[in-house]
């Protein structure tokens, strides 16, 4: 049956050289190297429950009264979009479960490209030639934010309606064009009675479109340029060995996809998430407090926050404060992370192409630069709980949010340091990597004979 | 193979197979969110051990090494590349100024494709410097009932809008009833400012009547209203806009104009 069938296919499209290659394709064996396959296992996940999802969703805006199950709402004016967000929610059979599912899995989506991005770049993976492949990554960590924001921005609760209001007025902060930027992406004055509409087509269709096909892109230039690998016995920079594709790597992917699957499912039947009848519908007069984002867009309230008002004006025009955390501070992010590749071959001198993987400790700057940047991203994520943490610390929140401001500069110097410290004597310590290698033989007189290799 | 391990896979399979008849189960009889998902839960954990068993247990470790010769091509295609390319776009740009034209062409239909964006939302206009507060407005809660001087106590907060636009973002209002001799500008003790916080749009819903402070929940930008609702603290970069009030001779609360600034975050042509 599988020999029929392979040489029918082959006959007419000659796949048989490539499915040869590609069966037997070598995949290294450390476990770091399946961290990305996460992130293709909850975007399917994401899209099979979105489609679900979609299937109830409306995204309007026009008043209806709540008429469901769910008591304490009973009888409200709503907007059609949380109606129908409700009546998923609590009338539809497993409705809740493949929401809160959804949310998890977008969650974990983002999560996941986070630690698979910190293996990349602690191993040195993302030097000549992988730099570009690199570059997809950052677009498409910055695409999973924006995706995982404008997804909780739509059942039109009052804490997603506040998230909405915000990014609008980053939008509206846009020197020269601003006014009008946001008045384009909401159809006129807020509240907007469009923007939903417009939000639900970038999140269930250009935005998963954008996705998969950088998703794509990444997978095949991974594909084309094949695995990076940590040194080790027959692994050289012109080799790649691990196990083979089919099937006994297949068979690990298989176990990790139905172990995410697995997590996803159990986190969404018994851990809530984003109850939105708790926090009522959307009225822009009307807030909950503490509003709290999810954690991927936690980082930004955080620097909103702990930013000083600084606000210039210029020529009679006006650059609000919020221009700089809002905007300013994440693209620059977002342009630091993708030429860094390009810095650091710049600042080491170093244009050579490397397949062989560097351990963290082997390059103590790169190492001391991401865990200051680990750090500074950590400390936006805390200042954004900041009103949540002096129910507990007893401090006046306006000192804690001074501690912030002054720990955002000096902790990831800290981290900085210590990191190299600790980096640079592990590496005069020696190790495996970087002491010769030998081949010892048993002899015939029960001795061993070395030889390098 | 030891046989324990073929059992283990085969428990965890059969695992599975209980999760999947439990989950079918449990949807048929509408059972609950949590039994829902563990039961899918438990049908996926099921084959992700068994995968697991089957990739260490059954399937024979071997390692394969891929020679990593895909990458760069052969001298003779790179060097055939390029001259293919060169030759090409010289063929091409032969006829400069014909060139010229093709490159105007593909930009003004570019341009020409930008055009329907402008259909996205009518431009702002003068829209964001205005409310709908008039000079005589009464306010007007969102519940409908228009607000008298004698309904607010000393301490206490209510949200108003002009009686012809309730619900009108720009036009939102809080009106604030501070202690006797406390405060500029006030009105027998009221004093009234816009309820959009000036740093991201949020209403500044909290009052915390103990310092007279308007507090935004978002970012908690403080406004303290005795003082023309200037930043105290917080991120925001300019005070609150104050709505001017008067009581009118048939004792209810009327606007006495606009704002005093445009409300909201900032934006380029707030001057």
């Amino acid at each position: 049956m599988i020999r029929r069938l392979l040489l029918w296919t082959d006959d007419r499209f000659g796949t048989a050289t490539f499915l040869h290659h590609a069966l037997r394709k070598a995949f290294p064996d450390h476990w770091s190297f399946m961290l990305g396959e996460i992130n293709v296992y909850a975007f399917i996940v994401l899209v099979a429950t979105g489609v679900f999802l979609a299937m109830w969703f409306t995204p309007g805006t026009a008043d209806v009264v709540y008429t469901g199950p769910y008591a304490p709402l009973y009888g409200r004016t709503v907007s059609e979009a949380y109606n129908t967000v409700l009546h998923l929610s609590f009338a539809v059979n497993g409705g809740l479960l493949i929401r809160q599912i959804h949310h998890w899995a977008a969650n974990i989506f983002v999560a996941g490209i986070v630690v698979h991005a910190c293996r990349i770049f602690f191993t040195g993976a993302f030097r000549n030639p992988r730099e570009l492949n690199w570059i997809f990554g950052t677009l498409l960590l910055f695409a999973g934010i924006f995706e995982g924001f404008s997804g909780y921005s739509l059942p039109d609760d009052l804490l997603s309606g506040l998230g909405l209001r915000i990014a609008m007025s980053i939008l509206q902060a846009v020197p020269f064009v601003g006014e009008d930027l946001a008045y384009f992406v909401q159809g006129g004055v807020w509240p907007s009675a469009v923007l939903l509409q417009r939000l639900f087509i970038t999140h269930v269709f250009i935005m998963p479109a954008l996705i998969a096909g950088g998703i794509t892109v990444h997978l095949m230039i991974l594909w084309r340029q094949k695995h990076t690998q940590f040194p080790g016995p027959r692994r050289t920079e012109e080799n790649v060995v691990g196990s083979p594709l089919f099937p006994i790597y297949a068979f690990r992917s298989f176990a990790l996809q139905f172990a995410v699957i697995s997590v996803c499912c159990l986190l969404g039947a018994f851990v809530q998430i984003n109850p939105v009848w708790l926090w009522g519908p959307y009225d822009p007069s009307k807030a909950i407090s503490p509003a709290q984002p999810d954690w991927f867009a936690g980082w930004l309230d955080g620097a909103l926050r702990i930013f000083p008002p600084f606000s210039l004006h210029i020529f009679g025009h006006y650059l609000p404060a919020i221009l700089w955390p809002g905007l300013v501070l994440p693209l620059a992010i977002m342009g630091l992370l993708a030429v860094y590749p390009f810095a650091e071959a710049f600042l080491r001198r170093d244009r050579a192409q490397h397949h062989l993987l560097d351990r963290p400790r082997d390059v103590p700057l790169r190492l001391a630069f991401g865990c200051a940047f680990l750090t500074f991203m950590a400390l936006l994520l805390f200042a954004g709980s900041g009103d949540l943490q002096v129910r507990y610390v007893h401090l006046p929140l306006y000192d804690v949010v001074l501690g912030y401001q002054i720990a955002v500069f000096f902790l990831p110097l800290l981290a900085f340091v210590i990191a190299y410290a600790l980096a640079s004597g592990l590496k005069r310590s020696g190790g495996v990597h970087e002491a010769e290698r030998v081949r010892l033989t048993r002899n015939a007189d029960g001795g061993y004979d070395e030889e390098p290799v | 193979m030891r046989d324990e391990r073929l059992r283990a896979i085969a428990a965890a399979l059969a695992l599975s197979m209980a999760g999947s008849i439990a989950f079918a189960a449990a949807f048929w009889m509408h059972a609950s969110t949590q039994i829902l998902g563990a039961s899918i839960g438990a049908a996926c954990i099921g084959l992700a051990i068994a995968c697991l068993g089957w990739a260490r247990w059954i399937l024979p470790y071997e390692q394969v090494v891929d020679l990593r010769d895909t990458v760069p091509s052969p001298e003779q295609d790179r060097l055939d590349q390029i001259d293919a390319a060169v030759r090409g776009s010289a063929e091409t740009t032969r006829r400069a100024w014909l060139t010229r034209m093709l490159v105007a062409a593909l930009g003004t239909l570019g341009a020409a494709a930008l055009f329907p964006i402008g259909a996205l939302g009518p431009p702002p206009g003068d829209a964001p410097m205005h409310s709908r507060w008039r000079r005589g407005s009464r306010l007007k809660r969102s519940d409908g009932t228009i607000v008298r001087p004698e309904d607010l106590n000393v301490g206490s907060v209510v949200t108003v809008y002009p009686e012809d636009a309730v619900g009108d973002y720009n036009s939102m209002a809080v009106l604030v009833r501070l202690p006797d001799g406390v405060g500029k500008g006030t009105l027998d003790g009221m004093i009234a400012f816009s309820k959009a916080c000036t740093h991201a749009g949020c209403p500044v819903a909290l009052y915390r009547a103990s310092d007279c402070k308007l507090v935004c929940p978002c970012h908690q930008s403080a406004f303290d209203v005795t003082d023309g609702a200037r930043v105290v603290d917080g991120p925001a970069d300019r005070p609150l806009p104050q709505l001017p009030i008067a009581i009118a001779q048939d004792g209810y609360v009327r606007a006495d104009g606009d704002f005093n600034a445009p409300v909201g975050p900032g934006f380029w042509q707030l001057s």
